[in-house]
């Protein structure tokens, strides 16, 4: 129903700048105008009322998830960290990952890896005496997850206490950090982490330009950007079934649930506005200018 | 990659959100806080906010959202029963509403015991509860009904001063079965329904054997409490507003 767009892409490049449509519109402030699922808005109101929307769902942006899914976006997530395969010692930097779902599965893998590795080096050491495995079992158990650490940041406060929360209670407390930042200016410094990922977040920032380059900033040379992403359905039948679920019962859940009807109104029809050729111009981002030679972006597409 | 600015999708698209731009016209807010709903959306709704509000009894917008999904019959029967009451009437063109704000909490205050306004203060104060907690409606597609079913929810406390029943399980569902049997609100009938689950043995059988009978035999005798401009009438005696309006006195 919904295709997960992966895009590895880092090239060392000059990026340039799209210029913003500035429309003045009769008497109100100039801004340039966008959209807020069907409403037309400016920049700055959109960045507010999404804040407001994802303050509204955070507690029950889990359930919903779930209910809104039938648990699909469990799998999709599970594929992105298996498509990330993350070696132990990543740096990962999870954007607009509020309630922490790809973090929490990044750091599951890492330390499944991790035990892998110590398996094998334990067997290929059959000589050692029993002080020294004592000892090398001793070192590695403290590290359990090989040095890997995940950034959770995201905009928004609530998302981040929910996902603090959660981490609480499910146990995850080493390799984890947690930052309030925004995609289109990252609190962080350049070269710092080797993935990147956004999952079903991009379509909330309002200038995917400016996170973009902030994506290609913070990542290392070499590093991968990983974007999960809802996209539209292209057969008319399940196009209509779609439609038919999202408009109709998707907002009836949202104020059954959550007793809010108009952030799920606004997130279904967000996922209608988002465009796809977005995920198609990914490449013209990392790549092209004067100094640009080094293009490696390869689009992964996998429908579902 | 900038994102499209205008929207593209067909307009008339049934539940979309409320119209805050001028281009968004065929829009059909009729007022403030509507949402308008196709009729496989109120199904849906009225079928998923019965089930929430006996699973989750606190869920007090649930049960107001299932008021509203179920109420298209008896709204406009107690609208049309407004229209033909002089005070009914009147109350309609002037569109009076409870809240604390147009409250003279003071003036309330100082009546004497046993009147409307001391004893509907008392009652909120010992409850613990405020006109403002009510929900307002969102999914009826009528203005005028919308204001009725809000007038009901506002006047529901002044339903349990001139019953004398406490805001607890047992006193609500005794409500329930007399604003049944006065609106013929769905919502109601399934509130004094299936309210009593959750009651204790010993409390079903007072509700059973004198609450009940006394509830359903008032709510026949009164004539129609949406009728009552009460905020003209503060100062009348409990007990001679319920005289006039056919409540027997309560067991």
């Amino acid at each position: 129903m919904a295709a997960a767009r992966l895009c590895r892409c880092r090239c060392r490049a000059l990026l340039s700048r799209p210029a913003g449509a500035v429309r003045a519109r009769r008497g109100l402030a100039a801004g340039p105008e966008m959209h807020f699922g069907f409403q037309t808005v400016t920049e700055e109101e959109r960045r507010e009322k999404i804040y407001q929307v994802f303050e509204n769902v955070a507690k029950k942006y889990d359930v919903m998830n779930d209910s809104m899914t039938l648990g699909i976006h469990r799998v999709w997530k599970d594929i992105l960290v298996h498509k990330m395969n993350p070696c132990p010692g990543t740096l990962l930097l999870d954007v607009a990952g509020g309630t922490g779902d790809i973090a929490f599965r990044f750091i599951n893998y890492v330390r499944s890896v991790r035990q892998r590795q110590l398996q094998r080096k334990l067997k290929h050491h059959q000589n050692l005496s029993w002080q020294q495995i004592f000892e090398s079992y001793q070192k590695d158990e403290f590290n359990s997850l090989g040095d890997s650490q995940v950034v959770v940041c995201d905009i928004n406060r609530e998302m981040l206490k929910v996902g603090k929360q959660k981490a609480e209670h499910l146990g995850y407390s080493e390799g984890l950090s947690w930052v309030l930042g925004n995609a289109e200016e990252l609190p962080f410094d350049d070269d710092k982490f080797d993935v990147y990922t956004i999952a079903f977040g991009i379509r909330n920032v309002t200038r995917i330009d400016l996170a973009l380059q902030e994506a290609y900033r913070v990542l290392k040379p070499g590093g991968r950007f990983l974007c999960l992403e809802f996209s539209h359905v292209s057969n008319p039948l399940l196009s209509r079934l779609y439609d038919l679920y999202s408009f109709q019962v998707i907002p009836v859940l949202g104020e059954v649930i959550a007793g809010d009807w108009r952030s799920y109104q606004y997130l279904v029809e967000s996922i209608r506005q988002f465009p796809p050729q977005v995920v198609n111009n990914y490449g013209t981002y990392f790549s092209g200018g004067a100094e640009g030679n080094d293009r490696r972006c390869r689009l992964f597409q996998s429908g579902l | 990659g900038r994102a499209r600015p205008s929207h593209s999708e067909p307009r008339g698209r049934d539940g979309r959100g409320e119209e805050e731009e001028e281009e968004m016209e065929g829009w059909h807010q009729l007022y403030p806080g509507h949402i308008p709903t196709s009729p496989l959306q109120k199904a849906l709704l009225a079928a998923g906010s019965a089930v929430m509000a006996l699973y989750d009894p606190y869920r007090h917008d649930m049960v107001a959202v299932l008021g509203e999904t179920t109420g298209c019959l008896a709204l406009p029967n107690l609208r049309d029963k407004m229209k033909n009451h002089p005070e009914g009437h009147r109350i309609l063109q002037e569109r009076p509403r409870i809240r604390l704000s147009t409250l003279d909490v003071a003036r309330l205050r100082a009546l004497p015991g046993g009147s409307l306004g001391r004893e509907y203060l008392r009652f909120l104060e010992d409850n613990k509860v405020s006109p403002d907690t009510r929900m307002p409606p969102k999914f009826v597609d009528d203005e005028e009904l919308a204001y009725v079913i809000q007038r009901y929810r506002e006047v529901h406390d002044l339903m349990h001063t001139l019953l004398g029943m406490p805001t607890n399980m047992l006193g609500e569902v005794v409500v329930k079965w007399f604003e049944a049997v006065q609106t013929g609100l769905p919502m109601c009938v399934l509130g004094a329904a299936f309210g009593p689950v959750r009651l204790s043995t010993r409390k079903l059988q007072v509700l059973a054997t004198e609450l009940v009978p006394w509830a359903i035999r008032s709510g026949l005798n009164a004539s129609c409490v949406l009728n009552v401009y009460y905020e003209q009438r503060w100062e009348q005696p409990v007990v001679s507003l319920r005289e006039e309006l056919g409540i027997f006195p309560p067991p």
